[in-house]
């Protein structure tokens, strides 16, 4: 599938896969982050559960502490 | 950013047309405009206490801030508060320093931690959300309650200010219609990496620069 992570554009061998997955193919080990797909916030309890596929956009922000 | 209705460029000034951003509005008509909205601002620390008195200066008409934090001796390195008011709870020495700068600004100031549970009835009403937190996990759960529970409130996150220098990878990302990153997204704080006053200065009134841009983009 082709997803569009953080505005680039990636294939991926998988057809589909769950969000957990993609971070663990992508290596996104960065724990304190937002993931928003197609301007949807995912909670993070629902990173198991949600699937991503063919055409999505995907974006992960990550949160730097200070303030 | 996208120009909102009404943008024409300035013809016949100094300024380079290409690059200016303007609604042809004079000054007055610009603040009677900003009145009218409210501006959510969680946390009233570095981010926070700076952003608010940027915002109050403009002539937001109403600033909600929430904290639970004393002013402590430490904060005068880089937050907007004074010797006189150490001891204060940073929501009523915002209030007041506010007062001494915009009277016409109001200042809902709430006292209490913030949580999956206040944050909606907090801040539903505000035009654009502010998060101004200091650690990564609080601004993550305001981030989540935001958007999933009062969603399309537009909310500027300030993420990456530690330290100093290195001005040129201090940005503002657009990442849709109701979420916004300023900072350098990558520098977190810690013992050897303090957050200092230019660089939380400088993502602080980014954010409220922003929120000013989202604002003037409201005119009709």
């Amino acid at each position: 599938m082709k997803l569009i992570l953080n505005n680039r554009e990636e294939e991926f061998s998988q057809a589909k896969c769950t969000v957990s997955q993609l971070l663990e193919i992508k290596k996104l080990s960065f724990r304190m982050r937002i993931i928003k797909i197609n301007g949807v916030l995912i909670p993070k309890d629902e990173y198991e559960t949600t699937c991503i596929k063919e055409g999505d956009n995907v974006q992960v922000i990550y949160l730097m502490s200070g303030g | 950013m996208k120009q909102g209705p009404g943008k024409k460029q300035v013809r016949g000034s100094d300024s380079f047309p290409e690059l200016v951003q303007t609604t042809g509005m004079k000054i007055f008509e610009i603040r009677a405009h900003l009145l009218r909205f409210r501006v959510g601002i969680a946390g009233a620390g570095g981010l926070g206490s700076n952003c608010a008195v940027a915002l109050a200066r403009s002539g937001i008409g109403t600033i909600v801030i929430s904290d639970f934090d004393i002013v402590e001796p430490s904060n005068l390195a880089r937050q907007y508060f004074f010797i006189n008011q150490l001891g204060m709870f940073k929501t009523s020495a915002i209030k007041e320093t506010i007062a001494r700068i915009n009277p016409d600004a109001i200042v809902i100031a709430h006292t209490e931690m913030l949580s999956r549970d206040n944050i909606p009835a907090i801040f539903a009403g505000c035009d654009v959300i502010v998060e101004a937190f200091d650690t990564d996990s609080m601004k993550e759960m305001l981030v989540e309650t935001i958007q999933t529970k009062i969603p399309g409130i537009p909310v500027i996150i300030g993420s990456g200010l530690a330290g100093w220098g290195r001005n040129d990878l201090i940005r503002c990302r657009k990442i849709d219609e109701s979420l916004y990153v300023c900072g350098d997204e990558m520098t977190a704080t810690g013992p050897d990496n303090p957050p200092m006053a230019p660089r939380v200065g400088v993502v602080a009134n980014m954010q409220a620069n922003l929120v000013i841009e989202i604002l003037m983009n409201k005119l009709n």
